[in-house]
């Protein structure tokens, strides 16, 4: 069974020169078939953490570790990672100008797969998964993410999500900038790859809306760089009623 | 109207308009300019043309047209025969493929076919012009649809070679020209295009020399009425190459399509500088050149003049540069002039950028499994795709994204 380990982590970031520490200490075990809640406010880091188990070079791990059963995740490149099975939902998706997003999605399988998808099989795959998250066929002739709405970005997402079938998915402010129709469009989604048991996700999240669509089973207060309260989904009941103040000591809703 | 650098649509000003862009009246100066000091120039539309070489100065490298150039590796192509200059010795291999409803003939300097396109702009295109006495023209017959391309294949062994190629495309004919340049030497090349009325052409110049040629080219273009011209450079290969486009209208409603693409090494110096010159109404430009820079001092030049003379009203018009720079030690000029002297147009802008390879777009890509070279060549494939998209010939389309990927692969295999 999968699980995704994340030991004292302590991440920085370059500021001006200076290394600024973001993460403070980060413990967390998700294990396939789990889903975590992160939430925090603003600032918090919760993104930080995404970022820096999927490798993203502007972060800087000072101590601590992430492993993927067992395997040293930090040492590996951010290819190599996406390989052994972390899989991460932007929240601002990037664009790559004239990389049309069929060609994208055919190159990341066959990375992912090891091999090229056999292509009959391949295009009912992906044109079934498209009809799921209600995207337009043409879509898939356009470059990846340029001209795409916030709602599109999303779905090109999850869709990724739904071919590329990661152990541990990271969900990094998925719900943001979409409208009902979408978020739950997106949300039918990730339930989805849920309900196959063979995924553990990490929901980040500033708000509790998307926890009504997607239940997690675990639900983590993230503040100052750490996390400093664990508990069930009622945990995001308290947030919404009473927002982070108790946790950072300024007035700011869930 | 202002100077801004996006695309100005539908002006409605009715007095003549000048518009203060870098190259028109006080060009910018500073960094990314090329230039050190800012200095008021004359429109472009005044800079002489001749055929006779004594026209021009010996060049410095001074000289407004001439400043990125590095005069010592241009082979001598520059200088005047008994004054140093390269006699021609080149013992080029040419072969020129005619598809049924092209001609060529050999005729002299005096022929009218010859200097119809458009004059030298500078010395080396004099100079070139001078030392060609018998000109090839190809003739594409009016209103002949050609089913294969006119090929003309330069495969150069050395020496100095000049040359002067006419291609003449009759009334409502349909053509499709490639030039393609392979091998080593010097070559100074006169190309004239002309475009009969309501003639489509689509002209293609591959510059796929081995890495020590040099190649300086001046290509005209004449646009007849209502005739759609789409022009392609391709610029691999070469140490310097210099490539000058000039486009001119005959009459309304010619249409220019100016497609481009580069790629320079270490050390390369390729250089691509356009001039289109609207002169007459309703007619459009439309200017793509995109570029990628790897390795120690390799450097491009691109330089975009658009003219709109007062005449010219309706004009449309629009040109972009961008490049790419994969490596650090690389250096990319990139000069758009427009000047405009009538504000009845369609449109006129241009918009330039280079920029360094985007960190984001890899960790994008890497994050999705595929590895760090092949996310890097899947970027550089896209840059370059949007502008090979537009040729409109698969065929050749495959070849050149193919040529992309080598160019790739030698980065990769350094």
């Amino acid at each position: 069974m999968a699980t995704l380990e994340i030991r004292d982590l302590h991440v920085s970031v370059d500021a001006e020169g200076a290394q600024k520490e973001i993460l403070k200490g980060v413990d967390l075990t998700v294990r396939q078939g789990e889903t975590h809640a992160i939430m925090g406010p603003n600032g918090s880091g919760k993104s930080t953490l995404a970022y820096s188990i999927a490798g993203h070079p502007k972060y800087t791990v000072t101590s601590g570790q992430v492993l993927l059963d067992g395997e040293d995740v930090l040492s590996m490149t951010v290819d190599e990672r996406a390989r052994a099975g972390l899989f991460l939902a932007m929240q601002y998706p990037v664009e790559v100008p004239g990389v049309s997003v069929a060609n994208f999605l055919r190159t990341s399988a066959t990375a992912i797969r090891g091999e090229a998808p056999k292509l009959r099989t391949w295009v009912k795959e992906v044109n079934a998964a498209m009809t799921q998250l209600q995207m337009d066929p043409a879509f898939a002739e356009r470059s990846v993410n340029e001209g795409f709405s916030g709602g599109e970005k999303k779905r090109h997402e999850i869709l990724q999500l739904e071919l590329l079938k990661p152990k541990i998915a990271l969900l990094d402010e998925t719900d943001s900038g979409l409208d009902v129709d979408a978020l739950r469009v997106v949300s039918e989604g990730v339930n989805r790859v849920r309900a196959t048991g063979e995924v553990g996700t990490l929901l980040i999240t500033h708000y509790t809306r998307i926890l009504k669509y997607i239940q997690p089973d675990f639900v983590h207060v993230f503040a100052a760089g750490r996390i400093v309260e664990s508990g069930g989904a009622e945990l995001a009941q308290v947030l919404e009623d009473e927002g982070y103040e108790k946790y950072t000591g300024i007035k700011e809703v869930a | 109207m202002s100077s801004q650098p996006e695309q100005t649509k539908g002006s409605s000003t009715a007095a003549a308009v000048s518009v203060a862009q870098p190259g028109s009246g006080a060009p910018l100066a500073g960094p990314g300019t090329g230039r050190t000091h800012s200095e008021v120039l004359a429109s472009r539309g005044e800079r002489p043309t001749s055929y006779d070489p004594a026209d021009f100065a010996p060049l410095t490298g001074r000289e407004e047209d001439w400043r990125f150039t590095p005069l010592k590796r241009l082979a001598k192509l520059h200088e005047a025969d008994g004054d140093g200059g390269a006699p021609a010795d080149g013992s080029d291999k040419i072969a020129l493929h005619l598809p049924e409803g092209a001609t060529a003939v050999l005729v002299g300097q005096d022929d009218p076919r010859v200097r119809k396109a458009g004059a030298p702009i500078d010395r080396t295109a004099a100079l070139a012009f001078a030392a060609v006495k018998d000109v090839t023209v190809v003739t594409v017959t009016k209103e002949a649809v050609l089913t294969e391309p006119v090929r003309l294949e330069v495969n150069a062994e050395g020496g100095t070679a000049y040359a002067h190629v006419v291609f003449d495309v009759k009334p409502f004919a349909e053509a499709v020209i490639v030039l393609d340049h392979k091998g080593t030497g010097a070559r100074s090349a006169n190309v004239d295009l002309i475009v009969g009325d309501s003639a489509k052409v689509t002209f293609v110049s591959v510059q796929d020399w081995d890495r020590d040629a040099v190649h300086l080219a001046q290509q005209n273009i004449l646009v007849g009425r209502d005739a759609t011209v789409k022009s392609v450079n391709v610029t691999f290969g070469g140490d310097l190459v210099r490539i000058t486009p000039n486009v001119r209208y005959t009459a309304p409603g010619g249409d220019a399509e100016l497609l481009g693409l580069y790629f320079a090494d270490d050390g390369q110096h390729l250089e691509h500088r356009l001039f289109v010159d609207h002169s007459v109404t309703n007619c459009r430009s439309h200017v793509t050149y995109k570029g990628a820079l790897q390795g120690a001092d390799a450097h491009t030049v691109w330089v975009g003049d658009v003219l709109i003379r007062a005449a010219a009203e309706a004009t449309d018009t629009y040109e972009l540069n961008r490049n790419l720079l994969l490596t650090d030690g690389a250096r990319a000029d990139s000069v758009p002039n427009l000047e405009i002297e009538t504000g009845e147009i369609v449109g006129a802008g241009h918009a330039s950028a280079t920029g360094r390879f985007d960190d984001e777009q890899l960790f994008y890509l890497q994050a999705r499994g595929i590895p760090e070279a092949e996310a890097r060549r899947l970027v550089v494939r896209g840059f370059f795709a949007d502008v090979v998209r537009q040729i409109g010939i698969p065929e050749l389309e495959e070849q050149l994204m193919a040529k992309v990927e080598q160019e790739l692969a030698q980065e990769l295999d350094r």
